[in-house]
């Protein structure tokens, strides 16, 4: 056994603050000449192979009121289940998308193609599924969950199957609102609460 | 090639709410988070291309008026290196950054403090690491500023920081203080991170090395990012 240097520790978290649009989203927030190439912020483009769909949702608070300064990311694989950068990976599928609630109403939406079901190193299968985080004013670190479909086959999901309630289980799944729309909402506290991960 | 990252360890990072910080109370989950080892979803993700980044990005002084007038304040250099928790740096990692002008101010709808707005100031610069992790921005210094929580709180110095690694589960946000500053000790936010120690990792030194004479002064921030564990492959791959 050859001995290893002990771990450095991670840089601690930060709240987003409620300004993060002029760093995050500068062209929603009046900033867009800054930059002259913005940041691609759209999961999928023009010719992804899939079923497009719609992700609609808001995030709430304790007291039941919606967030109206939320920034949302997620990430995901491409409609075969291949990550970009995998052998094979959609060219049109970039994956990343970042979204914010609405200033005004606290609604996000979000399109892209659906995930496919993708497989581990271990041969582990994972029902279709977005990686999701959440920063906000109020959140102190980053908040991860994800986002799985209520009409997919999520058996033996890895994630889904480690818990125990199944109401619990229910807030990782988006509802089909049909046409292609799904609606997620976020809890951050309360009887639906959205069950966070520490991953 | 993905291997698993270290778990999160919860001690270094910030509590998910205190009372102090008024904010948190109903914004923090309340069950414990559903603790499991990273999976593909966590070990890949975004990457963005140098080309992304444009001359006068990392240029908070001049981005706003695209060099036409500088902004005002206290000229500064931040910089540092991204590594990983074995002490490698991160090549290739997008940084964001935002922050109030040299009065405190925002330039955002919602930001109503009655300090002024600079014309010169936008408040937000980007850049990308270069091949040893390495970063640097000039801005200029961001003012204190008060904000509704408790009576009279104020915010130190900060600059606010978004950074990508190589895979989705090393995404990390946090913020930057400034060596000295007496209000760091009185917010909040800051108290969110209850070991002192790494309270101090976001208190960013004077950097005089750095400065440039009659010119600007500096200061020095590194960030370490989750790292991946180390397996028999490791170096195998790492030639690849
Ligand atoms: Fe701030």
């Amino acid at each position: 056994m050859t001995q290893t240097p002990p771990l450095l520790r991670e840089t601690p978290a930060q709240t987003s603050g409620p300004y993060l649009h002029i760093g995050c989203l500068p062209v929603t927030n009046g900033l867009s000449h800054v930059y002259d190439t913005p940041l691609p912020i759209e999961a999928a483009h023009a010719g992804a192979k899939g079923e497009w769909i719609t992700l609609q949702g808001s995030v709430f608070d304790g007291a039941g009121d919606v967030l109206l300064d939320a920034m949302l990311e997620s990430w995901q694989a491409d409609a075969a289940g291949l990550y970009p950068g995998q052998a094979g990976a959609d060219p049109a599928l970039s994956g990343f998308a970042r979204f914010a609630s609405d200033g005004e109403t606290g609604a996000f939406s979000m399109r892209t193609i659906k995930p496919g079901a993708t497989q581990g190193p271990d041969g582990a299968r994972y029902a279709p599924h977005l990686a999701l985080w959440i920063v906000a004013r109020g959140i102190t670190a980053g908040l991860n969950t994800r986002i799985y479909f209520a009409d997919a086959d999520n058996a033996d999901d890895p994630v889904l199957s480690q818990i125990a309630d199944p109401a619990r289980a229910q807030t990782l799944l988006a509802q089909p609102l049909g046409e292609g729309v799904y609606r997620f909402d976020i809890h951050l506290q309360g009887d639906n609460e959205t069950v966070f991960l520490d991953i | 090639m993905t291997d698993r990252l270290i778990p999160r360890d919860r001690a270094s990072h910030p509590v998910l709410t205190i009372p102090e910080y008024r904010s948190s109370v109903r914004r923090a989950p309340t069950q414990p988070l559903l603790s499991m080892g990273s999976t593909p979803a966590e070990e890949h993700g975004p990457r963005f291309g140098h080309s992304l980044i444009g001359p006068l990005d990392n240029n908070l002084i001049l981005n706003w008026t695209r060099g036409d007038a500088p902004a005002l304040g206290e000229r500064i250099l931040i910089h540092g290196r991204i590594t990983d928790q074995h002490g490698r740096g991160v090549p290739d990692a997008l940084i964001e950054i935002w922050q109030a002008n040299g009065a405190g101010r925002y330039r955002h709808v919602k930001d109503g403090y009655h300090a002024p707005l600079d014309p010169n100031f936008g408040g937000c610069g980007r850049t990308i690491t270069d091949e040893t992790g390495g970063y640097s921005f000039m801005t200029i210094r961001p003012g204190a500023y008060p904000w509704p929580n408790r009576p009279n709180d104020w915010r130190p110095m900060h600059v606010h920081f978004s950074v990508f690694g190589h895979a989705f589960g090393q995404r990390l946000v946090t913020q930057m203080y400034f060596e000295g500053d007496p209000l760091i000790d009185r917010c909040p936010i800051v108290a969110t991170i209850q070991d002192r120690s790494q309270i101090d990792r976001l208190v960013a030194p004077l950097d005089m090395a750095a400065a440039k004479s009659m010119d600007y002064l500096a200061y020095k921030f590194d960030i370490v990012l989750r790292g991946k564990r180390q397996t028999r492959f490791e170096n195998r791959l790492e030639g690849l």
